[in-house]
Formats: structure tokens, C-alpha cells, sequence
């Protein structure tokens, strides 16, 4: 549909008394709608909702079935933290997510300011040898991955654990792709008054394009960071030790005891260790949702 | 070894014809495509049998080995031909059609220098390489050896870890609840997503807010999500019971009944992807925008008929990437949420694919054959994206 077709069918929108008849009758089924979101946000809310509330709470209260705070916020976090050492975890997991998150991003901007900004011989091979790993997931391979990664040494122990958990994740095919994309995007008139005035090609990298990036960056910070963070099966089978474990496989301390799960101290071992990550999407869906590839021929 | 000879050449004949009907398609020369195809033939023949020796064609082993090494050769020959046909159909293309080149190729404005390029992706291809490429040949080589975590000797086995797989009945349980998962999560998530994003376009109060409230569960790990529906289900006094006891008298053992705890994995799942998939049929309808259902509603379109005729085609192409990354999801993420919530029982009931690689590579130690069942997981999934590349590809729509 051209443009000027749909300003029409627009405007004839407007113009009709049918679009004004159906606004009057679409009431009750807006109340409808509000009704069905009601009940979709009440579901979709009420696992963690309750989550948080038996955080709060003893073993006795988490069996009598409250929906209000009880009164073990403190005995919990005292086991939480001292003696499931949940704080450790968190620190590790920060720390882990930071690094990753921010190297995938920089190896990722001069990546795709390599694929756009420069003529080499082999660029589509080079564009082939990187397309072919979004189809591996680390999951198939972890196995032989363990293997190398242990084979270096890394994991085995509280100091080389940050280098397992770190390294073998610090590239990504997505990210590339995603300044590619963007990057092509950008006139090129651009990085012309740019070789004029001068400028090298980092200088023109952060000194030009990414103050133009910052949407699509926001956008390949949220899923990396929650994607590192979220990750569980590669610290779990990658680090030996316990000091220098992630909060999601941390966790697992708080479900193992003899005497059945206090879901007490369990549940708030959970709350906290989704604040980051929810944290980060909040802050950043707006630049999630504008800077993704989806949204990109608009 | 008399059998390699004639093998080289029915795949060369092979090739040679695929390539030639390819080039008479293209309008090239028939004799230089049954050239190329013939050496392509050779090649892919040579992919998996060059490493594995024709090994499984020895006469002292079994039928299924050898369908497997034939099965191996037209694969490893697809593997080879089909892309290079793709590749050379489409340099044809662009030389016929000079002007419609991509925008990367014509592009004014490059910096000179041909190491800087390099220096510039250096770091991204070393760790592609080290941690990708390689650990992924390495678990061929793995699939084909009797080896143990940490053991220093190991046994080529040629490809008994493959075979023995159609005999293995945990594995084939772990495959069948595998694809009841996918299927269910799947339905579920893209279904439900649908709707409610549908729901949440609605020219309503508060969209914003109602969208807010439905997409975060996204950021909450599938470790969380197990923690947290082991609170919900768990037998001894999970709330859900409590509820179903004081509403209609009944309460179901969730997570030790083998036939509902694979139901609680896949709840568990949707609740968790719902909010991805609301996100993205969202900013699929916005894009659409709400001019061509209006104009269909002036010319007599019910809701239902406009939903189905206009919304539905538009939206094709979020559904197909949804799908990949949905199967991707039920696939290899609902681990951490099963490791939580039932550790793979009752009775293996929620024992996936990925779950028994870990139980078999890592609690039992034996790596050649985790590794075996890493590789056809990895096929499946790469089988997966092209069939629906090939199915759902042809009939997506593209732009509004």
C-alpha cells in the first residue's frame, strides 16, 4: 500500500460516520478487554507477588496460606546471607554479568565498524565464519567446552573461576550483526566529513557512531546482561568451587537440606537474586524495544 | 577396502546430476555443472567418511550401521552442495542485475587499510574459534570414542554411540517428553502471547501500564521460575493444592505424578516466555499499525474475519521468529527450571534431551556417548530452523 493510499484510507477514516458509530459501541467491549487484562495481570503476577510475601514469613506461617508479610524478614535474611552466603553469590553474579555484558558490547561495535566501515578481501567469508555460530548453541558443545576450559586450568579454583565464567562468552555473532545492521543504516556522508576532518577509524567509532548508537547498545545490554545472568548450566558444570559460584546455582544451597525445603529463606533467596535483571529491563525497555532489529525498517 | 571406490562414485555421478539440472535451471553451461557437482560429490561423500575411515561399512557390523553411514554420506553431500547451489544461484543473480547490489558492497565512505579490519575483529573471530568452533568438533570427535570424564585412554567405537540410541529406552523417553514439552510450551506461549498482545492493542486506558505489568517475567531466570512454581506445586502444601482442596475437594500430587509434573514444567515455561512474546506480537501491531483493519472494517470485515485475513499474514514474520526462539527455549533453557522444580522425575517423566546429556556426560562420566546425543540434539535443531525456513518461509509475509 503506498503512502499516500493509506493517508487516504486514513482520512476517510476520519471523514466517515461509521468510525464515529463504532467508537460510541466499542464501550463495553473496552470493558471486556480491561476485564481479560485484569485477570492475565492478576495470574502472571500473583507467583511472584506471593514469592515475595513468604520471603517474609517462618515455616509455620508459609503452611497457614497469608497473603500478608509475616514476621521472619530478618531470621530469613540472616540465613539467606550468612549462612547460604547469598551475598557472595550476588557479588560474583555482578561482577560475572559486568564483564561480560560490557566486553560482548565493545567487541561487538568494533566488529560491526569492521563489516560496515571497511573494504578487505575474505569480508564475506569473515561475514559467513561469524553468521554459522548463532546456529551453536553453547548447550551442544558444553560438554567439549568443560573439557578446554578445565584443560586451561580455568574453574578449578576460586581464582580462575572468573576466567571460565568470563572469556568463553565475551563474543557475539547477535551483537555484530545488531551494529551492522545499524551502522548501515547511517548515512555515510557521515564517516566522509569524518576521514575530512581527520578523525581514525576508533575516534570516529566513539566519537560518532556511538553517540548515535545509544538505542541499539540499551538494547544489546538488556538481552546480554540478562542473558548472562540467567545462565545455569555453565556455571554449574564449569566452576568447581563454591566461593566463587553465580546466585543462580548459589541458590541450590538453600534447597538442599535433610530436613525438606524452608521456603522462608528460599523465596528470598529468589526475590533477590531477580532484582538485578528485572532491574535492567525496566530501565532500558524502552531502548529494548526501539533499538531491536524488529522495529528496524521503520 | 573395496566398497569406498564405488560409493566415491555414485556420489560423484550424483553430484554431477544435481549440479547439472541447478546450471540448466540457471541458464548455464550443463557440462561445467556436472563438473563442479561431481567434485562436490566427491567432497561431501568425503566429509563425515574422510575422519570416520567408511568404518561403519566393515563386514563385521550391523545393518543399522551402514543406513547410518549412508545416511551420512547424502547428508555430508548436502551439506556441500546445497549451499554452494544457493551461493553460485545467487552471484548469477547479482551479476544479470548489477543494480540491485546491497548496500554493503557500493558503500562510499570506507577507511583505507587492510590490517586495521583485522586488528578490528581479531578478538570476536580467536574467541569464536576457541570456544565455538572448536569445542564443536571436538564433540564429534568425542561421539565417536569410548571416553570417560577424566579417564587418559580412549576407544573409537565408529558410530555406536549413534546406533545404539534407537535401542536406548531412556533415551527415546527423554526424545518423546523432549517434544511434548516443545509442542505444549510452544502452542501455549505463542498462542497466549497472541492473545493478550491483541488484548493490550486496544485503543484502552492504560496500555502502557497493562504492558509493563505482562513482560517482565522475561528478565526472571527459568532457575528462579523452577524456585518459584516448586513453591506453587510442591506437594506438601503448595498453595496451588490449597486452593483446588478448598474450591472443589480435590488436590493432585504435582510434581510425583509422572503425568502431571511435565504440565508444571511446561506452565512454569509459559509463564515465563509470555511476557518475550506479548513484547514482540506488540511491536509486531505496532508496525502494522491500525489503518488496513479500519479500512476492512468500513468495507464490512468483522473482527473475527480482519484478526484472521489481515493481523494474522501481517504478523507471519514475528511468529516465525518467534517459533525458532520459543523450540530454542523449551530446548535448552527449561533446564535450570526442571533441575529446580523435579530434577528430571518423577520416573524421568520430565527428563528432556538436554537433561539426560547432563545426567550421561556429567553424573555418569561417559562422554562419547552425551557427546553422540549432543550432536543429533544439534541436528534436530538445525533441522528444525530449515524445515521451517522451507515451510513457514514460503508463505510469511513480508511488510505491511
Amino acid at each position: 500500500m503506498t503512502t499516500s493510499a493509506r493517508a487516504e484510507s486514513a482520512a476517510s477514516v476520519k471523514k466517515t460516520p461509521v468510525s464515529t458509530r463504532r467508537r460510541r459501541s466499542i464501550l463495553p467491549e473496552r470493558l471486556h478487554v480491561h476485564a481479560f487484562l485484569w485477570v492475565v495481570c492478576l495470574i502472571v503476577t500473583f507467583p511472584v507477588y506471593y514469592s515475595v510475601i513468604v520471603a517474609t514469613q517462618t515455616s509455620s506461617e508459609v503452611y497457614r496460606y497469608q497473603f500478608l508479610p509475616g514476621n521472619a524478614l530478618a531470621d530469613n535474611w540472616n540465613i539467606v546471607m550468612n549462612i547460604a552466603n547469598l551475598g557472595q553469590y550476588m557479588l560474583n553474579s555482578v561482577f560475572v554479568t559486568l564483564v561480560v555484558t560490557i566486553g560482548k558490547t565493545i567487541l561487538s561495535l568494533l566488529a560491526g565498524l569492521a563489516f560496515v566501515y571497511f573494504r578487505f578481501p575474505g569480508k564475506w567469508i569473515v561475514f559467513g565464519f561469524v553468521l554459522i555460530t548463532l546456529m551453536m548453541p553453547t548447550e551442544i558443545l558444553i560438554l567439549a567446552l568443560v573439557r578446554l576450559v578445565n584443560g586451561f586450568g580455568w574453574g578449578s579454583n576460586d581464582s580462575t573461576a572468573y576466567l571460565a565464567l568470563t572469556v568463553p562468552f565475551l563474543a557475539s555473532a547477535t551483537g555484530s550483526f545488531l551494529f551492522r545492521q545499524h551502522f548501515a543504516n547511517i548515512p555515510a556522508e557521515l564517516s566522509e566529513a569524518a576521514q575530512l576532518d581527520g578523525a581514525r577509524p576508533l575516534q570516529f567509532l566513539f566519537y560518532v557512531l556511538v553517540p548515535m548508537s545509544w538505542n541499539t547498545i540499551g538494547a544489546l545490554v538488556v538481552i546480554q546482561f540478562i542473558y548472562v545472568w540467567n545462565m545455569y548450566l555453565w556455571p554449574a558444570m564449569a566452576v568447581q568451587g563454591q566461593e566463587r559460584q553465580v546466585v543462580q546455582v548459589g541458590l541450590r544451597t538453600l534447597v538442599s537440606s535433610d530436613t525438606g525445603i524452608s521456603f522462608g529463606p528460599l523465596m528470598l533467596g529468589a526475590v533477590i537474586a531477580s532484582i538485578p535483571p528485572l532491574l535492567v529491563f525496566v530501565v532500558l525497555q524502552k531502548q529494548f524495544m526501539s533499538g531491536f532489529a524488529l522495529t528496524r525498517d521503520k | 577396502m573395496s566398497f569406498q571406490f564405488p560409493i566415491l562414485i555414485i556420489a560423484t555421478l550424483l553430484g554431477a546430476l544435481y549440479m547439472a539440472l541447478r546450471f540448466r535451471r540457471l541458464r548455464l553451461s550443463i557440462p561445467l555443472g556436472a563438473g563442479v557437482g561431481a567434485v562436490g560429490g566427491i567432497v561431501g561423500s568425503l566429509l563425515f567418511m574422510l575422519p570416520l575411515n567408511y568404518c561403519m561399512f566393515d563386514p563385521e557390523r550391523d545393518l543399522i550401521d551402514a543406513v547410518f553411514g549412508v545416511i551420512l554420506i547424502a547428508l555430508g553431500m548436502a551439506i556441500i552442495l546445497i549451499p554452494s547451489a544457493l551461493m553460485i544461484g545467487s552471484a548469477v543473480e547479482r551479476r544479470r542485475n548489477p543494480n540491485s547490489e546491497s548496500a554493503g558492497g557500493a558503500r562510499q565512505g570506507q577507511f583505507r587499510g587492510l590490517v586495521a579490519p583485522f586488528m578490528l575483529l581479531l578478538p570476536t573471530l580467536i574467541i569464536l574459534a576457541l570456544f565455538l568452533y572448536y569445542p564443536s568438533l571436538e564433540t564429534f570427535r568425542l561421539s565417536t570414542l569410548l571416553t570417560r570424564l577424566g579417564a587418559p585412554r580412549s576407544a573409537f567405537v565408529c558410530v555406536d554411540n549413534f546406533t545404539s540410541l534407537a535401542s536406548n529406552t531412556v533415551y527415546l523417553n527423554a526424545f518423546a517428553t523432549t517434544l511434548f514439552l516443545s509442542v505444549a510450551i510452544v502452542a501455549l506461549s505463542l498462542a497466549l502471547g497472541l492473545l493478550v498482545a491483541t488484548a493490550v492493542f486496544q485503543p484502552i486506558k492504560g496500555a502502557s501500564i497493562y504492558r509493563t505489568l505482562l513482560v517482565w517475567p522475561y528478565a526472571i531466570s527459568p532457575a528462579v521460575a523452577g524456585v518459584i512454581f516448586l513453591l506453587l506445586f510442591n506437594p506438601t502444601g503448595g498453595i496451588i493444592n490449597y486452593f483446588l482442596n478448598n474450591t472443589i475437594g480435590i488436590s493432585i500430587p504435582w510434581l510425583n505424578n509422572p503425568s502431571a509434573a511435565p504440565w508444571v514444567v511446561v506452565i512454569a515455561s509459559v509463564w515465563k516466555i509470555l511476557g518475550y512474546n506479548i513484547l514482540f506480537y506488540l511491536a509486531g501491531l505496532q508496525n502494522i499499525g491500525r489503518d488496513l483493519t479500519e479500512s476492512a472494517a468500513i468495507d464490512g470485515a468483522n473482527a473475527i474475519k480482519r484478526f484472521y485475513y489481515i493481523t494474522l499474514p501481517l504478523l507471519s514474520p514475528i511468529t516465525f521468529f518467534l517459533l525458532i526462539t520459543n523450540t530454542t527455549f523449551a530446548f535448552f533453557d527449561t533446564f535450570g527450571t526442571i533441575d529446580y522444580l523435579t530434577g528430571g522425575g518423577p520416573l524421568r517423566a520430565t527428563t528432556t534431551l538436554m537433561y539426560n546429556i547432563y545426567e550421561v556426560g556429567v553424573t555418569n562420566g561417559d562422554l562419547g556417548k552425551a557427546a553422540a546425543q549432543s550432536i543429533v540434539l544439534f541436528a534436530l535443531v538445525i533441522g528444525f530452523t530449515i524445515l521451517q525456513f522451507r515451510t513457514a518461509g514460503q508463505r510469511v509475509t513480508y511488510g505491511a
